[in-house]
């Protein structure tokens, strides 16, 4: 039995940003993770820092995402302080292709909202004509109508970024503990037990980031966190000479040199498998935007399971029944991964979810409907 | 470096391995007719520029990729030699023209 500052139940993107955040504080922190068979959606990201779709109709959810843009560079350049390791971060903005007017309808329809919504923020973009988005993109096809471009995103390496998050709690004096599924927690008001890869650790407190895991772990903390997965699947090319820094949203070049093409939302359960059926039209749509991928070879296809609320936003809570204990959920691990190392990890060792991020508790699920 | 097994009725080719015709049996992988012809690394890698040779020669491992008849970054060990074939080192990463 060994005691520490907290737990963190779940070692993916979100839960090794709590754990950074919480070890650079200078808490003693321990890390209980799965092994390589974990369900782990932070191997499969696409590894972006995503501003310019998120948040139309949720304008603390826009805000929440522009803050952590904001803070990734900061963010990203304390990581390689702590780790040596460059996560590749570069924030040059998104350039979205629109392929039909219905899509280009729907874009500036967002745009709008986001824009209307976002009040004394403000929230800039510029609607781009074909000859604009080539002069912005060179490649672009003849099939692209028009684009949007935000300042706002950027992009990532997700692996390295993990591995670096990993790294960084590790050096600040944490623990981290692979091939320990956590099945049960043991709560009591400030004092969380857990057993685990033949470890048993104390602590006041207990943050749960278990991804898709954390829904069947919650009740024993008192909390309701329901998610649900869906799949995406990616594809990357070979690696070519650097030609493209900014992202197009569901087209990025890795540091590295591989174009990255996303992706598909689909409800397959479980199931991490890729169709030839959603891996062509991802293609399709690739080739449609840039042509000149056509000559490129494909090197890998893989898929992932984005970890859903039913509202799609993030999860925020602190158990009532046992105080102490935290659940940190989203499927926006690598966007938010700044806020959540930089002011997350920091509500939760002040022990108090603030008001201006209330709004995500999972209690906003539980509201009866009027009649 | 490697020595080829005896084998007296191996139909020959002629490639051209960076400007330089060798014969090789018709059955060789192009890594395999590299690995034969050896005069150094057949690739950099496309991020830090390391040297590298085919290694697994079974196609997993990515690290004998060449520019084949023209074509960039060509698992040398998945292509059978052919009549001709001009094969040349892989320096880094490739371009695409747009």
């Amino acid at each position: 039995m060994s005691a520490c500052d907290a737990i963190v139940v779940g070692g993916g993107i979100v839960g090794g940003s709590i754990a950074f955040g919480l070890a650079h504080a200078g808490l003693k922190v321990v890390v209980f993770d799965e092994g390589d068979e974990a369900v782990r959606a932070s191997r499969a990201n696409f590894g972006l820092i995503a501003v310019q779709m998120k948040g139309a109709g949720n304008s603390a959810y826009h805000r929440w995402t522009r803050e952590s843009a904001d803070l990734w560079a900061d963010f990203s350049a304390g990581l390689e302080e702590h780790t040596g390791i460059d996560v590749s971060f570069g924030r040059e903005g998104c350039a979205y292709a629109c392929l039909s007017e219905q899509e280009w309808a729907l874009k500036i329809q967002q745009l709008e909202q986001i824009r209307a919504e976002a009040g004394n923020l403000g929230f800039d973009y510029q609607l781009l004509d074909p000859a604009e988005m080539s002069d912005l993109v060179p490649g672009i096809g003849p099939k692209v109508l028009a684009g949007a471009y935000t300042t706002y995103d950027g992009h990532c390496s997700p692996l390295y970024l993990l591995r670096s998050l990993h790294r960084a709690a590790l050096g600040l004096g944490g623990r981290y503990v692979s091939r320990a599924r956590v099945n049960h927690i043991k709560a009591a008001p400030n004092h969380f037990t857990v057993n685990a890869g033949g470890e048993t650790v104390t602590a006041p407190k207990l943050v749960l980031s278990a991804g898709l895991g954390s829904t069947v772990l919650a009740p024993q903390l008192g909390l309701d966190i329901p998610l649900r997965p869906q799949r995406g699947q990616l594809l990357v090319t070979e690696r070519v000479r650097p030609m493209m820094s900014l992202h197009m949203g569901r087209i990025r070049q890795t540091a590295e040199g591989g174009f990255m093409l996303g992706t598909s939302n689909e409800d397959a359960g479980y199931d991490v498998g890729t169709t030839t059926g959603a891996l062509g039209a991802v293609a399709r749509r690739a080739v449609d935007t840039l042509p000149f991928l056509t000559r490129l070879r494909i090197v890998r296809a893989w898929a992932g399971l984005r970890i859903m609320s039913p509202d799609d936003y993030p999860i925020y809570d602190q158990s009532s029944q046992f105080p102490g204990a935290f659940a940190v959920t989203c499927h926006s691990g690598v966007t938010l991964a700044a806020v959540h190392a930089h002011k997350v990890a920091r509500h939760i060792i002040a022990g108090q979810i603030p008001a201006e991020l209330a709004c995500f508790s999972s209690r906003r699920f539980n509201v009866q409907a009027a009649a | 470096m490697f020595k080829q097994l005896p084998d007296d009725n191996a139909e020959l080719v002629t490639v051209i391995i960076e400007e330089r015709p060798v014969k090789v049996p018709r059955n060789f992988s192009v890594a395999a007719a590299v690995l034969a012809n050896w005069t150094g690394p057949s690739r950099t890698t496309p991020v830090s520029g390391a040297p590298r040779g085919p290694y697994c020669m079974m196609g997993v491992c990515f690290d004998c990729l060449m520019e084949i008849d023209g074509v960039p970054n060509q698992q040398a060990c998945m292509v059978i030699v052919a009549e001709g074939m001009a094969i040349c080192r892989q320096e880094g990463a490739r371009g695409v023209e747009i």
